[in-house]
C-alpha cells in the first residue's frame, strides 16, 4: 500500500514537471507580459528595466530553470501584476472554488442517486420515463445558459412578479466564516443561499451523468443471481437494494464523481463568471489574459496536485467498495 | 403428512410475443426428508417451478390463477408478500446453480449469513455470528472464523456452494429447492457436495427438491423422479422404477444418452431434433415431433395415468 502511494507521488511528480515546461514555453511564446503591465507610452528604458526586474530578458531556460530552482525552494514567485506571492494569491480563493464544487458534488449524488436507483429498479414506470428524459436536458444544457436562466427565474422574474417570494442572490459569496483560516460560506445562513444557485447550476450536469449511471448499473446488478439468492434467503426489499444493490453501484459512482469533482475544481470558470463567484477559475482566467506566467503555472501545479490526490482518494475508496481490487497489483 | 404440495401449477410469462407457458400444470408432492429430482433439459419447466414455489417469479411471468402451492397446508400462492418473505430462507430455502454468482462479491461472507439470520430472528449479530459459525462447521469448512471474515472471490467453486448451502441451512428449512447446485463444479467436489447435502436431509428430515438435467446425479441421490418435458411432468415414480423400467420415450431417450458399462464401444443413442419453442407449442403430445413411436392419436394431449403403482406417465402408448 505505502509502496503504491509511493509510485503515484513519483508519478505526480513527473506530471507536474512536464505540464510546468508545456505551459512555461506556451506563455513564453504567445507574448511579452511586460506589454501588458506597462502603459503603452513608457519609454523602452523603462521597459528594460521592468524586463530585467523579472528575468524577462535571459532566455527560456535560464528562465525556467531559475524557476524551478526557486519552486524547490518552495517559491513559486510574485504575480507579476498584483505583486503578491502567486500561491498566496490562489490558496486565498481556492476555498472558495472547493466549496462551491464540493456543494455541487453533494447536491448532484443526492438527487441522481434516489433517481437513478429508482429509475432502474421500476424502468417502465412513467416515473422514471421523465426521470430519463429529464436527464438528457440535464446534460444537454450548456452551462451558462441554465445559470443564467436560474439567475432571471429566481432572482429577478420570479420576486417581481410574484409578492413575498424570496429574492435569491446570485452574485458573490455573502456572508462567511473564518475557520482556520479559511473563509467558508457555507456555515452560514446567507452563505448557503449565495451558494445555492452556482451550485445547482454545477449540479444539473453531474446530477444528470448520476442518474443515467445508476439506473444503468441498477439495471445491470438486478438480473444478477446474488440478488436473487437475497430474496431467496427473506430479506427485505429495501436491504436487499438499500446493501446489495446500491454497493455494487457505488462502484462506478466513485469513479465518475471523482472525475467531475476535479473537473469542476479545475474548470468551473464559467459560472464562477455568472455568479461572481471570488473561486480561482475567475483568477487563472485574469491570468491568463495579461500572460501573468507565475499564477498561471502555479495554478496548474496545484491542479496536478489536486487531481493526482484525487485520483488516489477514489483508488483507495475503490478498495474499500470492491474487495477484488488490489492496490499493490496494478500498476497505472 | 406431506411438505410440499404443488396442484395444476401453472406459471406463464407474458411477453409482447405471446404467452409462454414455462410451466403448465404441474403436481407433486415431497414428503418430509424425501428428495425429489426434477429432471428436464433446458426449457422443460424445471427451474420455473422451483421459483415458484418460493414466490420469485419476476413479471413478466406470473403463477396462474388455478394453481395450488401448499406448503405445510398453507397455500401459498394466496400468502401476502410479507408472508413469502418470511417463509423464504427460513422454511423454504434455496441453493442456486453457479456458485460463484449467488454470493455478493462486494460483502463479506459474514455480512451475508448474519443478515440471513437477522432477516427471520431478532438475535443479536454476536448470536447471529455464532450460528453462521456453526453452518460453516456443519457443511465442512475449516476454520470457520477465518472464512467468516473472507470475501466469496477469496474462495474456491465448491467451498462457496459450500457457503450457499451453509446460509440455506441457518435456519432448518422443512424444505431445500436445489437449482442443479452441482453442475458447475468439477466432479470430485460435486461427489462431496452430494454426499453431504444427502446426509443432512435425512439428519434433520427436511424435503428437498433438486432441479438438474444430469439424470446420473439424481439416481443415486433422489427417493423419487419427476421428468418434465415443454411444462408438464411426463413421467414420475420411485426413482429405482423410473431409471429402470421408463415408460415414457422421452424417459427412455434420456436414459440412452447417459454413457454407462453396457454403451461402451458403441455410439451413443441422442434424442433427434430440440424442445419445442414454448411460445409455439404444438396442439397435443409436446414430444411428438421427436418421437420414435408417435402415432396419429398424440396429436391429443394424453393425460399423466399411473401405468403401475406409483409410477405414472403421460403417453398413449405407455404400457404397464
Amino acid at each position: 500500500m505505502i509502496v503504491y502511494i509511493i509510485r503515484r507521488l513519483m508519478q505526480a511528480a513527473l506530471v507536474m514537471v512536464v505540464m510546468s515546461v508545456l505551459v512555461f514555453a506556451g506563455i513564453y511564446l504567445i507574448g511579452d507580459p511586460v506589454l501588458m503591465m506597462i502603459s503603452p507610452d513608457a519609454s523602452e528604458l523603462e521597459r528594460e528595466a521592468v524586463r530585467k526586474a523579472l528575468h524577462l530578458d535571459l532566455p527560456m531556460w535560464q528562465q525556467y530553470l531559475l524557476f524551478v530552482n526557486d519552486a524547490l525552494h518552495g517559491n513559486f514567485g510574485k504575480s507579476f501584476l498584483a505583486g503578491q506571492p502567486a500561491m498566496g494569491l490562489i490558496f486565498e480563493r481556492f476555498p472558495a472554488t472547493l466549496e462551491l464544487a464540493f456543494a455541487s458534488l453533494v447536491l448532484s449524488l443526492a438527487i441522481g442517486l434516489p433517481l437513478g436507483v429508482y429509475a432502474g429498479l421500476r424502468p417502465h414506470t412513467a416515473g422514471s420515463k421523465t426521470i430519463m428524459t429529464g436527464s438528457i436536458l440535464g446534460f444537454s444544457l450548456p452551462n451558462f445558459w441554465v445559470g443564467l436562466m436560474l439567475i432571471m427565474v429566481f432572482a429577478v422574474l420570479l420576486p417581481d412578479l410574484v409578492p413575498g417570494w424570496p429574492r435569491l442572490p446570485a452574485s458573490g459569496r455573502g456572508a462567511t466564516v473564518d475557520v482556520l483560516g479559511v473563509k467558508l460560506s457555507f456555515l452560514t445562513g446567507d452563505g448557503l443561499l449565495h451558494l445555492l444557485l452556482p451550485a445547482v447550476t454545477l449540479s444539473l450536469y453531474k446530477g444528470a451523468l448520476i442518474v443515467r449511471l445508476a439506473r444503468a448499473t441498477a439495471r445491470e446488478v438486478l438480473p444478477m443471481d446474488y440478488v436473487k439468492f437475497a430474496r431467496a434467503k427473506g430479506l427485505s426489499e429495501r436491504r436487499i437494494v438499500g446493501v446489495h444493490v446500491l454497493k455494487n453501484i457505488m462502484i462506478p459512482i466513485a469513479t465518475v464523481s471523482g472525475l467531475e469533482f476535479g473537473q469542476t475544481v479545475a474548470f468551473a470558470v464559467v459560472t464562477e463568471t455568472i455568479f461572481s463567484w471570488p473561486g480561482v477559475g475567475k483568477l487563472l482566467i485574469d491570468s491568463i489574459l495579461l500572460l501573468d506566467r507565475p499564477v498561471v503555472v502555479a495554478y496548474l501545479v496545484i491542479i496536478v496536485f489536486f487531481f493526482v490526490a484525487l485520483n488516489l482518494v477514489v483508488d483507495l475508496l475503490y478498495s474499500v467498495l470492491d474487495p477484488r481490487v488490489r492496490l499493490e497489483s496494478r500498476a497505472t | 403428512m406431506t411438505t410440499l404440495s404443488v396442484r395444476n401449477l401453472r406459471t406463464h410469462f407474458f411477453t409482447k410475443e405471446g404467452v409462454a407457458k414455462a410451466v403448465d400444470g404441474v403436481d407433486f408432492d415431497v414428503a418430509p426428508g424425501e428428495i425429489l429430482g426434477l429432471v428436464g433439459e433446458s426449457g422443460s419447466g424445471k427451474t420455473v417451478t422451483g421459483f415458484s414455489i418460493l414466490g420469485l417469479i419476476d413479471p413478466p411471468g406470473r403463477i396462474v390463477e388455478g394453481s395450488s402451492i401448499r406448503f405445510n397446508g398453507e397455500e401459498l400462492t394466496a400468502a401476502r408478500p410479507e408472508r413469502l418473505r418470511a417463509i423464504r430462507g427460513s422454511e423454504i430455502a434455496m441453493i442456486f446453480q453457479d456458485p460463484m454468482m449467488t454470493l455478493n462479491p462486494v460483502l463479506r461472507v459474514d455480512t451475508q449469513m448474519i443478515e440471513t439470520v437477522q432477516a427471520h430472528l431478532k438475535v443479536s449479530e454476536a448470536d447471529a455470528r455464532d450460528r453462521a459459525r456453526k453452518a460453516l462447521v456443519q457443511v465442512g469448512i475449516p476454520s470457520p472464523d477465518e472464512r467468516l471474515r473472507a470475501y466469496p472471490h477469496q474462495f474456491s467453486g465448491g467451498m462457496r456452494q459450500r457457503v450457499a448451502i451453509a446460509i440455506a441451512l441457518l435456519h432448518k428449512p422443512k424444505l431445500i429447492v436445489a437449482d442443479e447446485p452441482t453442475t458447475a463444479l468439477d466432479v470430485t467436489i460435486q461427489g462431496q457436495i452430494l454426499f453431504e447435502v444427502q446426509r443432512l436431509c435425512r439428519e434433520s428430515g427436511t424435503a428437498m427438491i433438486w432441479v438438474t438435467h444430469d439424470l446420473a446425479v439424481v439416481a443415486g441421490l433422489a427417493d423419487r423422479i419427476a421428468v418434465m418435458y415443454a411444462g408438464r411432468i411426463v413421467e414420475t415414480g420411485r426413482t429405482a422404477d423410473v431409471i429402470e423400467r421408463p415408460m415414457h420415450p422421452y424417459t427412455k431417450g434420456l436414459i440412452g444418452s447417459v454413457p454407462s458399462q453396457n454403451t461402451r464401444g458403441h455410439k451413443l443413442a441422442q434424442i433427434p431434433g430440440m424442445t419445442p419453442s414454448l411460445l409455439r407449442l404444438p396442439r397435443g403430445c409436446a414430444f411428438k415431433a421427436r418421437c420414435p413411436i408417435a402415432i396419429d392419436q398424440c396429436n391429443e394431449m394424453p393425460a399423466l395415468e399411473e401405468h403401475r403403482p406409483g409410477h405414472w406417465a403421460r403417453c398413449w402408448r405407455a404400457t404397464g
